[in-house]
């Protein structure tokens, strides 16, 4: 602690739970979820508010918890990608993601699938350019996006991208 | 997926500090003074180790593998006397938390006495550049000239010789979402050093910090669990590690230290920048390419990390997937005053086939052969595999004509060239059509380090798993490798599934890397597309073996003879008599907790405990013929693009993409289109958007996302997929490492942009072209410059 800081107690309601816990005024939010309240499925990927890794639903909003104050939170009502799964079943979205292969390294999921959720609560059947648009500040370095578009497509009952009719196959030998 | 995965910043020991570095601003300078009073004195601080202190720690620099002048060049776990790049960590903190030792790291005071910078790689190895190592006394750290067949005959006999100036193959990385993290804990206690963190090549993590820090191998212990993304740029942060190890000494408690973006952007790593200077290339009139001349300089930056390994690595694709015979590389590793760079996705080879595909294309235009055609008359036939290629290594099986023509008609390529004749001139737009054919050399030979230096002890490869039935009949299965979302697990307990004849549900595969489960060799790791042919090769040898053990006490349980006997869903049973069957846990008893039952000899032999280690055929490679067969896979890549070019602007719309992959037998097809997905991705966004530069200071242009345009799901296309399986004949499984990708999506690219300006257009030079680029490219196509490109065509007088 140093010794000018200065500290606040706040209330956040988050998946559900109320907490209620001091923090220092220069706290990020991030760090409140993942530090104080052990809440690490919320990540980290850079320090610009560039790559959407920390995003979360914040008073309906979706929103990139490294770019708000842990004090500024105070009295909001908070969905992280732990309030997902209900009673350790995956929820539709998640399902998706599972079943399209949506993730690989699996670090930016939590803040695509806030991103999904979000998008699909404000449009349930997107096109695919609206599901891109939607996803535009999360990266990914692993997929591509081509299976995460799937995935969010496939929970909203949308089609797929091109791709599923463009597969072709052919065994040698 | 629910948030709970276990990554790096995850994870922490009790008691522990937080580590935060304090790195120069400079990116040549001395070091004057470093004064930490001032840090020390806050509150919360335990501990600040500096360059000099981490020196008298160490009993010798890290081990380095470079030959000559090379072998000169030291690096410690901090910097000594001089920083050499922006980034360069002159210090490191330890205090009770994140901001506290922020804090203190501010409150460091060092003084530098800048140096002159040299950021251009040609520039560098010149005699009269500013040099960073003083005692190698030169910036190149290795020369040599790979010479194979008579490249100069060629060049004097052939019909044509296209000769261009300079090519260049940009600086940039995969920048993993995730950034570089450890929690180090140095136990005075024990004298084990405990490592947690996301390094994807642990021993060899060990193996270069072990004697510096006089730690043996078997007092480190290295493990990490999930991690989020790697691509070559996790290999090399062992300083990083070292100076926690020596931070958690000298403070009596673990140190957790987790990068940040722009740390990570100046300091980790980055991928090996290219120049490529007087290429020629001899072509006969029919279109036959005989080869290709060229000075090779690359910028490997200030410290040599797994370097100078990049002057070998490409030569696994010497004439890429061409026929040609006659290759003359003049090669040279540089070092720079720029982040050192890892062997980012697609290392070293995917700048040589980048080179090479920028010349079959340039051959075409300027010789008005058809780029589709050129290639089929070039690339190694069906017929040909196993094919051997100039300098000893052997492409395995595929088949190029067909992946090309596939790749044609994905794309759409017929109805996309009358869309561009139709388009002409004038309209303000343009469209270029690219093919980029490449190849990822899987599953290295690492003798081939000893073309690089002939002293070195290394040759061959392998990897490790460990496969058992536990106390109460689980199977379970501990890798050697460190996973990064290539599902190593998943496919690991489909292939155990399958020769257990059970569901892999009920098989366990534990997450992640550790030491202790002694499943690794000195290879182990996850890099170098080898995974299904080294993994996996593994994970079959350990499962066969405890398949055998399993049969062998079901024998004896079941009184039958072993042939009698199979297994199936978790028991072992009699073929013609499934009512005679004992389970696993029945098995696992027998040997764990009721061996008197057994004979002797049985329980003698049997332990349900499996280790066994892949080790693919390899032999020495004659060092000083540079030939040797340096790689056991080659799964091949085509991909073809439609570009939409705005004259306006430059700006690049990618209209269609499509990839045909040949990766032998796919494992989990599912797991494969991911990963030709993920490389396309990057391929397309380092053509486009993503790019290091420094200006003449050394400072780094994009330290952070905001400058660093990392491909968004609005700048990569829908990518169409389609492939072909040509197993291959020297794998237990016929399948092919696949995960680097070879950089297809640069080939392609530059190629359509090349396709886009047009016969007498200006020459794709960089494989980095922004909108500016482009729009420099279309405005100097309608000027009088050079072009960097000449062709000479040899009289044909009458006979």
């Amino acid at each position: 602690m140093t010794e000018q800081g200065t500290t606040h107690v706040i209330e956040v309601t988050i998946n559900g739970q109320l907490y209620s816990r001091t923090v220092e005024a220069r706290q990020l939010l991030v760090h409140f979820l993942r530090d104080t309240l052990d809440l690490t499925g919320t990540h980290i990927g850079c320090d610009t508010g560039s790559c959407g890794a920390c995003s979360i639903i914040l008073n309906g909003k979706l929103v990139k918890s490294c770019m708000m104050l842990a004090p500024q939170a105070d009295g909001a009502v908070i969905e992280t990608v732990e309030g997902l799964a209900q009673n350790g079943e995956l929820n539709p979205l998640q399902e998706s993601f599972s079943r399209n292969h949506g993730l690989q390294c699996g670090y930016c999921t939590p803040g695509m699938l806030m991103a999904g959720t979000y998008l699909l609560r404000e449009n349930s059947n997107p096109t695919e350019e609206e599901v891109r648009r939607g996803i535009k500040g999360n990266i990914c370095r692993c997929t591509g996006y081509v299976n995460i578009v799937q995935s969010i497509m496939d929970v909203a009952g949308g089609h797929g991208p091109e791709q599923a009719e463009g597969m072709v196959g052919e065994e040698q030998r | 997926m629910q948030g709970e995965g276990s990554f790096i910043d995850d994870l922490g020991i009790h008691g522990q500090g937080y580590a935060w570095f304090v790195r120069s601003p400079y990116a040549h300078a001395r070091i004057v003074s470093v004064d930490v009073s001032a840090a020390m004195a806050l509150q919360g601080v335990y501990a600040v180790l500096t360059g000099d202190e981490a020196k008298e720690m160490c009993l010798v620099p890290f081990v380095q593998i470079a030959p000559g002048d090379g072998s000169r060049i030291e690096e410690w776990p901090l910097a000594v006397d001089k920083v050499r790049y922006q980034g360069d960590a002159v210090a490191v903190v330890l205090a009770d938390s994140r901001d506290t030792a922020r804090d203190a790291a501010e409150l460091v005071e060092v003084e530098y006495e800048p140096l002159t910078v040299v950021v251009d790689g040609v520039e560098a190895a010149e005699p009269t550049a500013s040099v960073l190592h003083e005692k190698a006394e030169t910036n190149v750290a290795w020369h040599g000239v790979f010479d194979y067949g008579d490249v100069d005959f060629a060049l004097e006999n052939a019909d044509h010789v296209v000769k261009i100036d300079r090519l260049h193959f940009h600086r940039f990385s995969s920048t993993p979402l995730e950034c570089n993290g450890a929690v180090v804990d140095w136990d005075k206690g024990s004298g084990v050093v405990d490592v947690k963190s996301n390094i994807q090549m642990p021993l060899f993590a060990a193996m270069v910090i072990g004697p510096a820090l006089g730690v043996p191998i078997n007092k480190f212990s290295f493990s990490s669990r999930d991690i989020g993304g790697a691509f070559g740029n996790k290999i090399a942060f062992y300083p990083q590690i070292a100076a926690l190890a020596l931070l958690s000494k000298k403070a009596g408690r673990p140190a957790k230290w987790t990068e940040y973006r722009t740390e990570h952007m100046l300091s980790s790593t980055h991928g090996n920048e290219r120049t490529f200077l007087d290429i020629e290339v001899p072509v006969m009139a029919d279109g036959t390419i005989l080869g290709v001349k060229a000075r090779a300089v690359d910028d490997v930056g200030a410290y040599l990390h797994y370097e100078p390994l990049g002057a070998v690595i490409w030569s696994q694709v010497t004439a890429g997937c061409y026929k040609f015979k006659n290759v003359q590389i003049d090669f040279t590793s540089v070092v720079t005053n720029k982040c050192p760079v890892a062997p980012n996705r697609g290392y070293s080879r995917m700048q040589h086939l980048w080179m090479l595909e920028r010349v079959i294309d340039i051959v075409a235009h300027e010789l008005d052969f058809d780029p589709v055609e050129l290639r089929k008359t070039n690339f190694v036939q069906p017929e040909d595999y196993p094919y051997l290629t100039p300098n000893g290594c052997v492409y395995d099986s595929g088949n190029l004509p067909l992946a090309l023509d596939m790749a044609l008609e994905l794309a759409d390529v017929d109805a996309w060239r009358r869309r561009q004749k139709e388009l002409g001139t004038g309209t303000g737009k343009r469209i270029g059509i690219g093919i980029g054919s490449t190849l990822d050399s899987g599953t290295n030979n690492f003798g081939q380090a000893r073309i690089m230096n002939p002293d070195l002890p290394f040759s061959g490869n392998g990897e490790a798993a460990f496969a058992k039935l536990d106390l109460y009949g689980e199977v379970n299965i501990n890798l050697g490798t460190t996973p990064q979302g290539q599902s190593h697990e998943t496919t690991s307990a489909q292939v155990a599934a399958d020769i257990l004849n059970m569901s892999p549900d009920d098989v366990t595969v534990t997450i992640g890397f550790d030491q202790a489960h002694n499943s690794f060799v000195g290879f182990s790791g996850t890099y170098a597309s080898q995974f299904a042919v080294t993994g996996l090769g593994a994970v079959m040898g350990a499962v066969a073996k405890l398949r055998d053990e399993i049969l062998e006490v079901g024998a004896f349980a079941l009184q039958a003879p072993k042939d009698d006997l199979e297994l199936r869903n978790g028991a072992c049973v009699v073929k013609d008599d499934p009512s005679r069957s004992i389970p696993f846990i029945g098995i696992a008893n027998l040997i764990y907790t009721n061996n008197a039952v057994l004979p002797r000899e049985l329980s003698a032999k049997i332990d349900l405990n499996c280790r066994y280690v892949y080790v693919p055929p390899f032999e020495v490679p004659d060092v000083e013929r540079k030939m040797g067969n340096l790689t056991l896979t080659y799964a091949i890549q085509i991909h073809v693009c439609v570009v939409e070019i705005d004259e306006e602007t430059g700006v690049v719309e990618i209209l269609s993409y499509a990839a045909i992959d040949d990766c032998g037998k796919r494992i989990n097809p599912q797991v494969v289109e991911g990963q030709v997905h993920g490389a396309a991705g990057l391929g397309i966004a380092a053509a486009l958007y993503e790019s290091f530069e420094y200006d003449e200071d050394g400072q780094l242009q994009e330290p952070s996302f905001y400058e660093y345009h990392a491909g968004t799901a609005m700048d990569i296309p829908d990518i169409r997929t389609g492939n072909i399986e040509s197993p291959s004949p020297f794998t237990p499984n016929g399948a092919k490492g696949m995960g680097e990708g070879g950089g297809a999506a640069l080939h392609t690219i530059c190629n359509a942009i090349q396709d886009a300006l047009g016969k007498d257009g200006a020459v794709v030079f960089d494989s980095h072209n922004t909108w500016e680029r482009v729009y420099e490219l279309l405005q100097s196509s309608q000027g009088s410059e050079p072009r960097g490109v000449r062709v000479i065509s040899r009289e044909v007088g009458p006979a």
